[in-house]
């Protein structure tokens, strides 16, 4: 069962208030929060289409199946039977993961008694309260949740596709990709190493870093490192997105030796003189590209009138995850227009005020608004060592202790070896307990600041 | 807070030139703070941009990033980089009088 509500109450219009309540007190839902789901209400059943069968789709279906047992008809849709542990991406150029460690099959994971459907989304009627798919068949469903993930569009920067794809220009975020590069990488044996990324957003933002800094320790070990030019390009004016984050791994990227190329907003890539070109015509050259592509929304999204905004992400409150399409959808992990991370923690941290709002909805109870945009990544930064950021839509990656205030035992926002080998526990946590829709010891839905230092007036912390 | 005399308004801005208050522009304001960037003229399609980037602003309350200028603006990225050099989102939100764009999370 979802932990007692202590969210805020969300109802359109409204101001959110603070709601301290257990589930046996509730308040009963205000009249114009009733309206417009009084149309679903009466003789509703409970058949849920879940789009996905990534992280997001996964523990959403998990956490709904053990809410409803055999009270919900539960149904996945993904287009094939492999789960990617994406995180595990990172690894594979470096040889410390094997591709197939990192493949499970997606039912392995989904409880008995949910149903996975496999299929192409052709698109979604939320008008029509149904689901289409490609092969002609259609899923009527009470309430659709989408967890579509982000899609990669490398075919979006005019030539990175050309001439040099996957021979000096590769991405590391497809498991094929990681492959590619990973053989390129044992034969570098020096010259410019461009790591870039195309523009915001993207998933795990710091993967880009993380790769700089792995690279480092990679060619290093490899006793090539002092052959290779090492730079990062961003869009963004820094680093990270962050200030004190931003800041902090702009330093360790300068300790390392990496370059930082900040505000190049690429337009172009030429992999046949090896040339990354920026809108405004400045040229730098490379041996070997590393990009991260443009990311969107699936594409069903787009040919599902009104879910989606231009990038093909799906519009939805940021506190309640519920759809701006209908009251009846709802969205989940990558697949968002939230102001947050993309990231595995993200979903999972949304995955109880979804399940919340998904029984609420049914219950015809007003929403609770309590997603508060927590994000939670590690970072390896090289030579066995990770750091560890926690953050939020209001609150940016501090230096403190996780999760237990003042006494961690991991450090926030600083190098150390206790985080690295708590990432290397991490495929163990996500395949056995995050999927599964469970809770971490100890670690909240909803961001605390307790044992976080505050920064100063002059943007600092102590 | 600073403010700025433009076309004889005192206007009230941030630390890098964005208005403060959207509702103290006027097409007055943003031809003066283009001549200010070193755009001499605005045309029809600074116009489209500028149009385009306000009426996103005060409908959902962000500034659009160059990516989705140039998806749903009119103008293609290539062009918006032509119109507004460097950085056409900051740009043209400071000649729309809008605040800069957080572009990104």
């Amino acid at each position: 069962m979802p932990a007692p509500i202590r969210g805020k109450l969300y109802a359109p219009g409204r101001a959110r208030i603070v709601l301290g309540i257990s589930r046996s007190r509730r308040v009963a839902a205000p009249d114009s929060v009733a309206a417009g789901v009084g149309q679903y209400v009466g003789a509703m059943g409970h058949r849920i289409v879940i789009l996905g069968g990534g992280i997001a789709g996964t523990l959403a279906a998990n956490r709904l199946r053990r809410l409803y047992g055999d009270g919900a008809e539960i149904v996945v849709v993904d287009r094939d039977d492999r789960h990617v542990y994406q995180p595990g991406l990172l690894y594979v150029p470096f040889g410390l993961t094997e591709p197939e460690e990192i493949v499970r099959p997606r039912a392995k994971f989904l409880a008995d008694g949910i149903e996975l459907r496999l299929g192409e989304v052709e698109r979604v009627e939320a008008g029509d309260n149904t689901v289409f798919l490609a092969d002609g068949t259609s899923l009527p469903y009470d309430v659709l949740v989408v967890a579509t993930g982000a899609s990669l569009l490398p075919e979006e920067t005019e030539g990175m596709t050309g001439p040099g794809w996957n021979e000096s220009v590769f991405t590391f975020y497809t498991l094929d990709g990681a492959v590619a590069l990973r053989d390129a990488l044992r034969s570098f044996e020096g010259g410019r190493l461009v790591v870039n990324m195309i523009d915001m957003p993207i998933k795990c933002p710091v993967a880009p870093l993380e790769f700089c800094f792995l690279a480092d320790w990679f060619l290093h070990e490899r006793g090539v490192r002092e052959n290779v030019e090492l730079t990062f390009v961003t869009p963004l004016d820094g680093a990270f997105t962050k200030p004190i984050a931003s800041r902090m791994l702009a330093g360790l990227l300068q300790e390392k030796g990496v370059a930082l190329e900040t505000e190049f907003a690429t337009g172009r890539v030429d992999g046949e003189t090896g040339r990354l070109i920026s809108w405004d015509e400045r040229e730098l050259p490379f041996d070997l590209l590393v990009t991260i592509p443009l990311h969107g929304g699936p594409e069903f999204v787009a040919r599902s009138p009104g879910l989606g905004d231009e990038l093909g992400f799906v519009v939805c409150d940021q506190h309640t995850l519920q759809a701006g399409v209908a009251p009846n959808v709802f969205a989940i992990g990558d697949a968002t227009n939230v102001p947050t991370s993309k990231a595995g923690s993200v979903a999972h941290f949304q995955g109880e005020t979804l399940v919340e709002n998904v029984q609420r909805f049914f219950d015809a109870e007003p929403l609770v608004g309590s997603f508060d945009g927590h994000t939670n990544c590690f970072i390896e930064t090289g030579f066995h060592k990770a750091l560890l950021i926690d953050f939020s839509y209001d609150v940016e990656p501090l230096p403190g202790r996780f999760p237990r205030p003042h006494l961690g035992p991991l450090p926030l926002l600083k190098e150390s070896r206790l985080n690295h080998r708590a990432k290397l526990l991490f495929p163990w946590v996500y395949w056995n307990v995050l999927l599964r829709g469970r809770e971490l010891p100890g670690i909240g839905a909803q961001l605390q600041m307790a044992g976080k230092t505050a920064p100063t007036a002059k943007g600092e912390p102590e | 807070m600073t403010t700025t005399t433009i076309s004889g308004t005192t206007l009230e801005v941030d630390a890098e030139g964005f208005l403060l208050d959207p509702g103290q522009w006027n097409e007055q304001v943003a031809e003066a703070i283009a001549r200010e960037r070193g755009i001499e003229r605005l045309t029809d399609r600074h116009w489209l941009v500028i149009t385009f980037m306000r009426k996103t602003f005060l409908e959902t309350g962000s500034a659009p990033s160059i990516r989705t200028l140039g998806k749903a603006s009119g103008v293609e990225v290539k062009e918006l980089y032509q119109l507004f050099p460097k950085g056409p989102a900051k740009l043209a939100a400071l000649i729309g009088g809008i605040p800069k764009p957080r572009g990104c999370i």
